[in-house]
């Protein structure tokens, strides 16, 4: 996983509740045999017009000018502002992948689902929890002509907009840890390095055959 | 030093660290690898920019979606596009890590639990892991073998290790002989049928007593394959005479000096005297008839002899319930005599009974005989392309062809109809793969899980008989 940096980027602001996974990414895209590529395909039914499926093209398909996604303002963005309950459904890991591949870095709601919640962080996103009051001053600010820039430091556990007082948030330290060193279960294990190879060198001579 | 379990001496000697909470870092010597459950796995390895730890480890074949008929064209007769693009995806992603693969048209493809042992490329003594539950197939050479799912093929890919705590112990024990015609798969059936499908889970489960350890290596692997199927992620057999003479020789086996090493290490494998179990289960092995699953779970079973059990006789009211949807998933009525169950169609094949002594036991029943007319199909799926040469060379292909079976290329086929081979709905087949349940081999296709030579003499008959 990459190492969550500090970094600032524009806010795409989803105003929605309850978003599940399957409006994230539909199932009908589960049969890839990838996890990356879902990108394209994130919210895909309400950023088309036409219904999606795999394989197609989606270059050609016709967008829906009226979603958020499909607004020129919010090109480009890497934070994701939504309402509470983001997540909720099947526990598709599909879900995060997709975000990631699209872009989000951080996702910013009142609340999520459990599970949701937690294969965010295997996927290096960042989902913040803010109380209602704040996400809906931020809501207001996404919502203006210029489109919100935010900076989002992890290691201070800070949002940054402009000169204002910066906005802190919580977040489990070991997940805080493994974030910023970029460690997901294979990079913690790698971790011990050492050990494994200090293994195969005595294993290597008690049972030569399984090296050789 | 205290006595151990074989189960022990697997585990400490694949100990990289130990966590205070016992969660362990334990070393996979063996890793398996399909065309279904790996894409995502060496996707995953892309794009953190990481390389396998040691790609001599993996070993790879497609067996899932291969067609088991003429396929002489290579990947491109894979008609479905989903199953071809695994398939290719497969063949690219061992292209671009340097992995070892038997693709579609070597000669030593095959089902991935049948061309390990076959192979000599699981060992005695080694940790085997698979992205596919039924790796406990591999138990049978005293190894500790268990399947994974996709994030953790891809956590052994990156660092050959996999976080893991110890399992309970248990172990299995079959006392006395089995009568003729009684097959490891019968004895692994009325294991299934005695503790249930959920009666090993937690544990991990050493299967021992005079009945297996009278079984052949192929017929441990039938046994040990089943494991997962009464719950239990891995199950296994001490090292025996058996197992070191059934690796001689193998193309992964050791030579020379290393071999004189290993079989001084691998005649350690087994429990010591007076080590305990969490659990013990004691078998009479005389009392074990041939089995038929009359349901829709491995352990909804019963002797050839007997007739579809009854739920009103059942106390447990969620068991019953769960009998009496499965006699309707099934189409049978309780007290029908398993004898007279006709059969639509006749699958011998998959990991659990594809390997040349299976193949010899079916031939020996269809030899000289026809399949019955009642019967649409009958199907012999060699587990490998090693296993069908063999039967070949033997002339048991003509048998079954002269007897009225079809004669297939290895592969996975009808134990779970990802290919082209399936059952329609409604149809009955007698089958030697280890999962009858709903839709398994097509959608409302009905299942009876039985021997090779049971589901030969099905064949003949067009109903299960005794044998
Ligand atoms: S033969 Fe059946 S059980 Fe065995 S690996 Fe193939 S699909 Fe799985």
């Amino acid at each position: 996983m990459e190492k969550f940096e500090t970094f600032t980027g524009i806010v795409c602001p989803l105003d929605r509740s309850n978003v599940d996974t399957d409006a994230i990414i539909p199932k009908q895209f589960l049969k890839s045999i990838k996890r990356s590529g879902f990108g394209p395909n994130l919210f895909d039914e309400w950023r088309y017009l036409d219904h999606g499926e795999p394989g197609m093209d989606n270059s050609k398909r016709p967008l829906n000018p009226d979603f958020v996604l499909n607004d020129p303002r919010y090109q480009g963005a890497q934070v994701l502002l939504t309402r509470e309950n983001f997540g909720c459904g099947s526990s598709r890991e599909h879900a995060p992948w997709a975000l990631d591949d699209y872009g989000f870095r951080i996702i910013i709601a009142p609340s999520y689902a459990d599970i949701f919640f937690n294969n965010c962080f295997k996927n290096g996103i960042l989902p913040v929890v803010l109380d209602e009051k704040i996400v809906d001053e931020l809501f207001a600010q996404a919502t203006l002509e210029q489109a919100l820039s935010l900076t989002v430091d992890l290691q201070q556990q800070q949002l940054v907009v402009g000169d204002a007082e910066p906005i802190p948030f919580e977040v489990d330290p070991f997940r805080k840890h493994c974030l910023l060193n970029g460690l997901d279960d294979i990079g913690l294990t790698l971790q011990h390095v050492d050990l494994i190879k200090a293994y195969e060198a005595r294993r290597a001579d008690e049972a030569p055959w399984l090296f050789s | 030093m205290s006595a151990k379990t074989l189960y022990d001496k697997l585990w400490e000697s694949h100990l990289v660290r130990t966590d205070e909470d016992g969660t362990a870092l334990i070393y996979i010597d063996r890793h398996l690898v399909h065309e279904v459950t790996s894409p995502q796995a060496f996707e995953g390895l892309r794009l953190a920019g990481r390389k396998p730890w040691r790609t001599e480890a993996n070993l790879a074949t497609p067996d899932h979606n291969v067609p088991t008929t003429e396929r002489s064209g290579g990947v491109s007769t894979i008609v479905d596009p989903v199953s071809r693009l695994q398939v290719e995806t497969l063949d690219q992603n061992c292209r671009d890590f340097a992995i070892t693969e038997f693709e579609m048209l070597d000669p030593r493809q095959g089902i991935v639990h049948v061309i390990g042992p076959e192979q000599g490329a699981t060992l005695p003594g080694m940790t085997v892991v698979c992205g596919d539950s039924h790796t406990s197939t591999h138990g049978a050479m005293g190894a500790l073998a268990f399947g994974i799912g996709t994030s953790e093929v891809e956590h052994v890919l990156a660092t050959q290790c996999l976080i893991q705590k110890k399992s309970k112990s248990m172990q299995v024990r079959v006392d006395g002989q089995v009568a003729p015609g009684v097959t490891a798969k019968d004895i692994v059936l009325a294991i299934i049928g005695k503790i249930g499908t959920a009666g090993g889970t937690g544990y991990a489960i050493e299967f021992a007593g005079d009945a297996i350890e009278t079984l052949s290596i192929e017929g441990r692997l039938t046994l040990c394959n089943m494991a997962i199927e009464a719950g239990a992620r891995a199950g296994f057999v001490a090292v025996d005479q058996k197992t070191i003479d059934y690796v001689k020789g193998r193309p992964y086996a050791p030579q020379g000096d290393d071999w004189d090493k290993a079989i001084a290490y691998w005649q350690t494998l087994h429990t010591d005297p007076g080590a305990e179990f969490d659990k013990v289960v004691i078998l009479d092995g005389a009392a074990i008839k041939p089995q038929v699953t009359w349901g829709t779970s491995p352990e909804m079973v019963v002797g050839v002899d007997q007739a579809v059990p009854d739920p009103a006789d059942e106390a447990d009211k969620v068991k019953a319930d769960g009998m009496r949807r499965a006699l309707e998933y099934m189409g049978l009525e309780a007290g029908t005599p398993i004898q007279d169950i006709a059969v639509d169609k006749v699958f011998i094949g998959s990991c659990t009974n594809s390997r040349i002594e299976d193949l010899r036991a079916a031939a020996e029943v269809a030899k000289g005989q026809q399949v019955a007319s009642n019967v649409k199909l009958a199907l012999i799926v060699p587990g490998s392309g090693l296993v069908k040469a063999q039967a070949e060379e033997e002339g048991l292909d003509k048998i079954f062809v002269e007897a009225g079976f079809e004669w297939r290329e290895p592969g996975c086929s009808m134990c779970l109809a990802m290919n082209a081979d399936r059952l329609e709905s409604g149809e009955r087949c007698a089958s030697t793969s280890n999962r009858n349940f709903e839709g398994r081999q097509g959608q409302g296709g009905r299942t009876h899980l039985v021997s090779p030579a049971m589901a030969a003499a099905a064949a003949i008959h067009g109903h299960f008989v005794e044998i």
